[in-house]
């Protein structure tokens, strides 16, 4: 059974969004790394208690768009003065002012494509599983459950003290977790 | 959380407000010594002065009606300030005597000898004569009078206790009124500000004002919150959440000023009209085609670019100088707009533009802060008070 279902981590309810945001301060401050917090609404303050980092994903957005509104200008220059040079009521092959439609519109496609898909990628998703999904009580979360898990993979993970720890800041209830 | 009065209230007129009745009494009689030296060239800067602060007026009372359509919560803490600048729109009225006054000086389409040898302005002058322009603004202030005057009364009884009937007629009024305040802005610009030059037209034109409008007034809504803080109230209402969300209110109002301005630009730059270029050209020429960069850059690239972090809103300091700047460009940007149609000499800025601006806007500044102190700061009755002061309530 134990090989069968290897502990992929531990996992506590708390009974309030003020206890998890305590839990998940003590939780940072005890030197877990690889743990996240479940509730079913934001919270607040969330970010800092836990020690998030600011998200990438702003960056990445930025440089798509950037690469979006260069390639679109590219594009415009391209054919409109190089491969197909037509005359347009008289005006230069080079109009900036006929392209900026289009290139706003490549810079949002681009940006909006990249924070989808990029908001995927730093979630690690798409992804058909993950152990806290075994838990029977997980399924508050989604209605009035607040819940840290603490994954294997922590290098502080010890099935038994990571347990003992979490009851001890306020735990109502812990588990360990399997696939 | 219960208030303590001198959180939320002036205790008396303050000092800033006395000093700017004053310099604004000052700026009126140096505005009469302008008119009698040189009456054409004083009619445009006071014509770019008054634009400026009804369009203030303006944009808060937009904000206002969109606070009680949407039912937001954030910006409860600010909706006595932006009530306080909306009920500065009756006394703009009163400025207006001098435009109606000047008239002839002003608008082409005012002086009887130009009509005369003009088949345009001939035609147009159905709706372009001395008498229907002055009754239409009336109407404009009419309508903007008893707007900004029942929001600002019903919102003071609420501070005596909370009314669902009254709010869901704050409701009703905004909705009728924001319908009225689009049409009503949208002519009025076309009235005061695209007439100038009366061949020409743009039917954005009106849009065009009013997004620079939003954008001043949500300026000065943040200048005067930090002026308030710094008097030591509104500590722990008005936090540093509700500046990010100013900040983001500026930055977007920004970004639809250049839209606007640019889809405006646009149409008339591929149809290559003449009659519709022209505009274009005048603002394009000596050192007009300057000012047009400087808006360029300084109404739109600037700003977007530096008010795009998190923390540049969240910092007053900053976010004080970029409400400033901002200020200052939409001055320019009416300068921009009224200026270049009459002067064909070039940008050359005069002391009746300073002096109109002080003698408006300091009569104007000086009365809000005396509004300012009649009343609490916040509006005490609305229930969701104090949620709206606590940064989780975004």
């Amino acid at each position: 059974m134990a090989e069968k279902h290897p502990i992929r981590g531990v996992l506590a309810e708390l009974d309030s969004p003020a206890a998890l945001l305590t839990a998940a301060r003590r939780v940072r401050e005890a030197g877990y790394r690889e743990f996240d917090c479940h509730s079913p609404f934001p919270i607040h303050g969330m970010d800092d208690a836990m020690g998030l980092r600011r998200s990438p994903l702003g960056w990445v957005v930025g440089g798509a768009a950037m690469l979006g509104v260069g390639s679109a200008i590219l594009l415009q220059w391209w054919t409109s003065t190089v491969d197909y040079r037509f005359l347009i009521s008289g005006k230069p092959y080079f109009s900036f002012q006929a392209y900026v439609p289009v290139t706003f519109g490549f810079g949002v496609l681009f940006a909006a494509l990249a924070a989808g898909l990029g908001m995927l990628h730093f979630n690690r998703l798409p992804r058909l599983h993950h152990a806290v999904f075994s838990s029977e009580r997980f399924r508050k979360v989604s209605d009035d459950g607040f819940f840290v898990s603490i994954e294997v993979g922590d290098r502080l993970f010890d099935a038994d003290r990571t347990a003992d720890f979490l009851r001890s800041i306020g735990a109502t209830h812990v588990e360990l977790l399997s696939d | 959380m219960p208030l303590e009065p001198r959180a939320y209230h002036l205790p008396d007129m303050p000092v800033p407000g006395r000093r700017a009745l004053l310099l604004g009494f000052v700026g009126l009689v140096l505005c009469g010594v302008g008119m009698a030296l040189d009456a054409p060239r004083f009619l445009q800067a006071y014509l770019t002065a008054y634009v400026f602060w009804v369009s203030i007026g303006l944009g808060a009372l937009f904000f206002v009606m969109l606070h009680h359509l949407i039912g937001s919560q954030w910006s409860i803490v600010l909706r006595r300030i932006t009530e306080t600048v909306m009920f500065s729109l009756p006394l703009m009225a009163v400025f207006f005597i001098p435009i109606a006054f000047g008239l002839p000086l002003l608008y082409r389409w005012g002086d009887p000898e130009a009509v005369a040898a003009d088949h345009i302005l001939q035609h147009r002058s159905v709706y372009l004569n001395a008498a229907f322009f002055i009754a239409r603004t009336l109407l404009y202030f009419i309508i903007w009078f008893l707007l900004s005057y029942r929001l600002y009364k019903w919102s003071l009884d609420e501070d005596s206790g909370y009314d669902e009937a009254r709010r869901a007629r704050m409701r009703r009024l905004s909705a009728v009124g924001m319908v009225l305040f689009a049409f009503t802005v949208s002519f009025a610009a076309f009235d005061w500000l695209m007439s100038l030059d009366a061949h020409w037209y743009s039917t954005i034109f009106g849009a065009y004002v009013f997004a620079g409008s939003v954008m001043a007034a949500l300026c000065f809504l943040t200048l005067s919150v930090m002026a308030l803080k710094r008097r030591g109230l509104l500590a722990d209402i008005v936090t540093v959440e509700h500046y990010h969300d100013l900040g983001k209110l500026i930055f977007a109002f920004t970004i639809f000023w250049a839209y606007m301005a640019f889809s405006q630009y646009m149409l008339i730059w591929y149809a290559n009209i003449p009659e519709e270029t022209v505009w274009f050209a005048e603002r394009w020429t000596g050192s007009w085609k300057t000012v047009s960069l400087l808006l360029v850059f300084g109404h739109f690239v600037i700003p977007f670019v530096l008010l795009m972090p998190k923390m540049m809103k969240r910092r007053p300091s900053f976010l004080m100088a970029i409400g400033l700047w901002l200020l200052v460009i939409h001055w320019v940007d009416l300068f921009w707009l009224v200026l270049p149609s009459l002067q064909h000499e070039g940008a050359v800025l005069s002391w009746m533009d300073p002096v109109a601006m002080l003698g408006i806007g300091g009569v104007f500044c000086g009365l809000f802060w005396r509004r300012l102190a009649r009343h609490p700061l916040v509006p005490l009755g609305d229930p969701r008070l104090d949620a709206s002061s606590r940064s989780d309530s975004h």
